[in-house]
């Protein structure tokens, strides 16, 4: 075991777990959002979460296909991508609220659910079927934005690119504004979620009609973690499970000399979860349900 | 993931079409009945291009030459079937494929772990399966007589990447990582285990299924940093690895095996992949003289340029038709026995050289190469530099 290897990598893992956490913690506020609300996990939340990918991909291929991409100044592009993605992701959210989960008021508690599950295959294919339809593709690919992929080398081993940044400042903004308007409703759900899936496309550039369903689970879980309803601990079981699976899917193949690989990642982070859900089964912050009037 | 209404809606109503289909063909032909040949490979999902690619290639190949059956009084159909690259859906597929008599013959499949447990289904009946694609040495080892496939294996591929890893690319260390797939594991171990036996340092086996966030799997990479990295796998996952290596700041050189052959590579991972070389048991187009003709009419009739395993595709219905041919001589039906065992005495050449089986189902003599990605325009994914060419016998089975 190379010790030098582990303490030279650190600060890296630490930084791309903690990326990765942001990215979680923007998912997951729209699980715990939904459920301060409504109680019930809306599990069409991947879909409304990844339906902000496309539209962002989709106005970047159709800015370049027109030859304005590369003429504009990219803070206005992304500002542009960002707000339209919360839109469509906002207005999907009310109407899915509408359709699916108004109507079932009444219901038990786990009606809703159900629906909630239909809703998120049933948009799965919607986008596969728009998409096939529109560009015949299944995986898209969002275009480089050069100044986005630039990297600040902080050491030999550690860098940090624009776009990583960008992904920690509009999370703790958000969260900001968040805070500042208390706007639990569908619409903000949704919107953040949007935020989310634009930013998952800029930062790891590829999103098929699938790719919200990791990303959504992983942060439901974080939800959980974090204390469901509640909106900082959403943001904190995010970065924690983000700086699980990262140090897991980096360390464990060194410090276990290649026995276990990154592979284990989820079944780590997710033994860790347990133990944490053992000794405090209301997440790290507690659970917080709205007083129902 | 799969199951919901729409797909659903729409299988019902592709099933109401197979129906009816036969129904209405049976009126028209006047002859001995419908000869059907079947292909699997994935018509959806990430994998598309390629398992499309092998669907028209077949498509080509049964308009082409199905004169000679249609002479007989037979009807010659195609009936492709999406696999989704997933071996379940896979298997679903051959159940309800080898419940349809009229189809004697199957085209398929692009990925070795759905091949394998496919044809377990199709040796139930004795259909045999022309595989023009998969790699993976278990595929003809199990000594099916209904198995056999026109293109070369992973232990020889894998032996080919690690000699040129070792002589040409002088590497002296590499990190390797696979998709847990039959096909991306199984290629990747036999390249270590060639690259350890030349002195090549291995820093790393890493299996993953990740898509999107390669981030704590390149940090360690880069922190070591290797001559060399194989990505034992398909385009679909290597392309974004590739490059978010790239944009860390990973110099290593990247070696991948057939998976990366697809324009859609460079499509995902642009400028990352430039120079970097692949093994292949498919040559691009241009380095098999008689299949130039193949690639216009392909481009002219499908609008698109073939893609890897296309021509293969296009030999292995072509084989198909010949053995359809030689076991409805004199006049009495084909059965699936007879093709199958039809099939083994074929020898054929066709656009990607003379094809003879051997007693497992392999070619008895294969290609390989070693070829480079020379642009990031995925149109010109066909101009692909190649680099080496090797003949290579198929290894006996190790039991």
């Amino acid at each position: 075991m190379d010790l030098q290897l582990l303490i030279d990598i650190f600060p890296q893992v630490l930084l791309d777990g903690i990326i990765l956490g942001f990215m979680y913690a923007l998912i997951a506020l729209g699980y715990t959002m939904v459920y301060g609300v409504l109680e019930f996990i809306n599990f069409a939340h991947s879909e409304i979460f990844i339906i902000g990918a496309f539209v962002g991909v989709e106005i970047l291929l159709t800015l370049r296909s027109a030859g304005l991409f590369e003429g504009l100044p990219w803070p206005l592009v992304l500002l542009l991508i960002l707000v339209a993605g919360m839109a469509v992701s906002g207005v999907l959210a009310v109407t899915v609220e509408r359709v699916a989960y108004r109507p079932l008021r009444t219901a038990p508690r786990l009606i809703p659910l159900i629906s909630a599950i239909g809703v998120s295959f049933f948009l799965q294919d919607l986008i596969r079927l728009v998409e096939s339809v529109w560009r015949n593709e299944f995986n898209l690919v969002y275009p480089t934005m050069d100044a986005l992929n630039h990297r600040f080398e902080l050491t030999a081993t550690i860098d940090v690119s624009v776009k990583s940044i960008v992904v920690i400042v509009a999370a703790l903004l958000m969260l900001w504004v968040l805070h500042l308007l208390v706007n639990r409703t569908k619409i903000g759900s949704g919107a953040m979620g949007g935020a989310a899936g634009v930013l998952f496309g800029v930062q790891y550039g590829l999103i098929n009609p699938y790719s919200g369903f990791i990303p959504g689970l992983k942060a439901f879980t974080a939800a959980v973690l974090g204390g469901i309803g509640n909106i900082p601990g959403a943001m904190i079981g995010g970065i924690v499970l983000g700086l699980l699976e990262a140090f897991a899917a980096s360390y464990l193949s060194l410090l276990t000399g290649g026995a276990f690989g990154a592979e284990y990642k989820d079944i780590f982070a997710f033994s860790v979860l347990i133990l944490i859900l053992i000794f405090r089964p209301k997440g790290l912050l507690g659970e917080i349900v709205r007083e129902r009037a | 993931m799969s199951r919901n209404p729409v797909r659903l809606t729409f299988v019902l109503l592709a099933a109401l079409g197979l129906v009816a289909l036969p129904a209405a063909s049976n009126l028209e032909a006047q002859g001995k009945g419908t000869i059907k040949i079947a292909t699997q490979s994935p018509l959806s999902g990430g994998q598309a291009a390629l398992g499309e690619g092998i669907k028209l290639g077949a498509q080509l190949a049964i308009e082409k030459f199905r004169g000679g059956l249609e002479k007989m009084g037979y009807k010659v159909e195609l009936v492709p079937f999406d696999d989704q690259a997933k071996p379940d859906v896979g298997v679903a597929n051959a159940k309800n494929l080898i419940a349809d008599k009229d189809i004697l013959v199957v085209v398929g499949h692009l990925n070795s772990g759905v091949a394998i447990p496919s044809s377990e289904v199709y040796k139930e009946v004795n259909l045999a399966m022309v595989s023009p694609a998969n790699t993976n040495p278990t595929v003809t080892d199990r000594g099916y007589k209904n198995v056999f496939r026109v293109c070369g294996r992973d232990d020889v591929q894998g032996v080919v990447g690690g000699e040129f890893a070792s002589a040409t690319m002088k590497a002296k260390s590499a990190y390797i990582i696979h998709d847990k797939t039959t096909y991306g594991q199984g290629v990747a171990e036999f390249f270590k285990a060639d690259a350890e036996k030349k002195g090549i340092k291995i820093l790393g086996f890493e299996g993953t299924e990740e898509k999107s966030n390669f981030d704590p799997i390149i940090t360690p990479i880069k922190a070591k940093n290797p001559d060399l990295i194989y990505f034992g796998g398909i385009y679909e996952q290597a392309a974004p690895f590739f490059k978010q290596a790239r944009e860390k700041g990973v110099k290593s050189k990247f070696l991948g095996p057939d998976g990366m052959d697809s324009s859609d590579l460079t499509k995902i991972a642009g400028k990352a992949v430039v120079g970097m070389y692949y093994t292949s048991v498919a040559g691009p187009v241009s380095v098999y003289p008689q299949a130039k003709k193949f690639a216009e009419e392909y481009k002219k009739k499908f609008g698109k340029n073939p893609e890897p395993f296309a021509a293969q595709a296009y030999d292995s219905a072509a084989i198909a038709i010949k053995a359809l041919e030689a076991a409805a001589k004199g006049g009495k039906a084909p059965t699936r026995d007879a093709v199958t065992a039809a099939v083994r005495d074929v020898r054929y050449t066709g656009i990607t050289g003379t094809i003879e089986f051997d007693g497992k189902g392999d070619p008895q003599k294969a290609l390989y190469f070693v070829l480079q990605v020379v642009s990031d325009n995925p149109e010109k994914w066909g101009d692909n530099k190649e680099v080496k060419r090797l003949t290579i016998a198929a290894p006996a089975a190790k039991k």
